[in-house]
């Protein structure tokens, strides 16, 4: 019981560890064999794992969109186009519905971030057992499928949305703007302080929680994956119920990872238009 | 679950995907789709003007139609006025050429039966002259009896 309990502990474990690639503490580069010398790493390493599959999979959307792109005709198009042409208008529906500024950076900046965390989360409908099940057949320690998954890849373009309201809103009103807007309100010049903690809070919960809200439905769900696929070492019956949970939450699933690229964009494109604003 | 380099590479390689799909996928795309909603909405109007052409080319050809029609009958009651006049001026001209024919007939006639009685005359002056002879069993001299003669065919 306990070492059934020890092992279940160990595949959760094994899971839910990067292949991070760091400086041991003996001072080689390598990549770390378990998850203390990950650990041991601290910021100077990288996880592999997460920054290889969001590469392609960022790589593969931007090759079929740009194969796409390269032939895009005005007359009667072919499936694939009418494909993309779907997407693309479904995302500039979204960003003229929600987006008031002008500025040509958002929508392809909100199809970038849909295409690609959709993609990114697709990966979680992989059985959480074949890639790296692969990785440790091939000698790789760890495997993590899923980039989103990762707080490193949602804070990462949570971050880099952050920049860019930082960046527009200093464009558009001015440091000046800027500043009051952080400090001149709800309270009026008087309650500064109480204006700066708010506005500040309200400002960082941005980023913050766009990185959290994406991350935590896609870790939760990897892992309920991982809980459902320790039930197939269980015996049959066991077994049986967890290819039906596997696929019913897979299933379900589908419109979670739809849904959490579709927040991502929309809230993008909301505090980008909120940073064009001039006038609160 | 460690917050490391991971963390700034994937804020890089977001900028690169945003920047790549900013300068090679967007524009060509929305550049289609929005020539393809022209060229529908030109395709929609030029249907609605061809439509309204068409109304506007039925009508005209109604009314073409019917002064053509007109103008037909018109031409038609002119025609027949012309005809009727033609068939009277042709009767006229039939009749008065017939009297011409007729009266030249009647002249021909007057001569002939005039030349005829002048013959007959002739022929009844050399009988009542050969009569004569027979009557009076002498020679008769025609020279000398011409003037005799004469006077007996002009009574005949």
């Amino acid at each position: 019981m306990s070492a059934e309990a020890h092992t279940s502990t160990e595949y959760i474990k094994h899971h839910l560890e990067h292949l991070t690639y760091g400086q041991m503490p003996d001072g080689t580069w390598a990549i770390a064999q378990n998850a203390e010398q990950a650990r041991e790493m601290g910021f100077m390493s990288v996880n592999l794992d997460t920054m290889v599959f969001s590469i392609v999979l960022g790589v593969l959307f931007l090759y079929l969109f740009h194969l796409v792109a390269k032939r895009a005709t005005a007359s009667v198009p072919g499936s694939m186009q009418n494909f993309v042409e779907w997407v693309v208008e479904f995302v500039d529906n979204s960003v003229r519905g929600s987006f008031t500024g002008r500025n040509p950076m958002v929508a392809p900046l909100a199809l970038t971030l849909f295409a690609w965390i959709f993609l990114m989360n697709a990966m979680d409908l992989l059985p959480v057992d074949w890639l790296p099940g692969l990785a440790v057949a091939m000698g790789i320690p760890f495997m993590k499928v899923v980039p989103t998954t990762d707080p490193n890849a949602t804070f990462g373009m949570s971050i880099g949305v952050f920049l860019m309201v930082l960046y527009y809103s200093i464009k558009i009103k001015g440091i000046g703007g800027f500043v009051g807007e952080l400090t001149l309100q709800p309270f009026g010049k008087w309650g500064m302080p109480a204006n700066l903690l708010l506005e500040g809070v309200n400002l960082i919960a941005k980023p913050v929680s766009l990185a959290l809200r994406l991350f935590g439905n896609m870790y939760a769900g990897e892992m309920i994956f991982i809980l459902i696929a320790i039930m197939f070492s269980g015996g049959a019956v066991l077994a049986l119920t967890g290819g039906v949970l596997q696929w019913a939450w897979a299933v379900f699933h589908i419109l979670i990872i739809t849904l959490q690229a579709f927040i991502f964009m929309i809230l993008t494109i909301v505090y980008l238009d909120m940073a064009h604003q001039e006038h609160h | 679950m460690n917050i490391n380099l991971t963390l700034i590479g994937q804020t890089i390689t977001f900028a690169i995907f945003v920047w790549f799909c900013m300068k090679f996928i967007w524009p060509p795309i929305v550049l289609a789709l929005e020539t393809r909603r022209k060229q529908v909405a030109d395709g929609l109007a030029a249907g609605d003007r061809g439509r309204h052409e068409l109304e506007l080319a039925a009508k005209y050809a109604t009314k073409s139609l019917r002064e053509a029609k007109m103008k037909a009958a018109e031409i038609i009651a002119q025609s027949e006025k012309r005809s009727a006049q033609i068939i009277d001026e042709a009767r006229n001209a039939a009749k008065v050429e017939g009297e011409h024919m007729l009266a030249v007939a009647r002249a021909e006639l007057e001569q002939d039966v005039f030349r005829a009685r002048e013959q007959l005359r002739d022929h009844v002056a050399a009988l009542v002259v050969a009569g004569a002879e027979k009557v009076l069993r002498r020679e008769v001299d025609a020279g000398a009896h011409a003037d005799l003669l004469e006077a007996i065919k002009n009574e005949l």
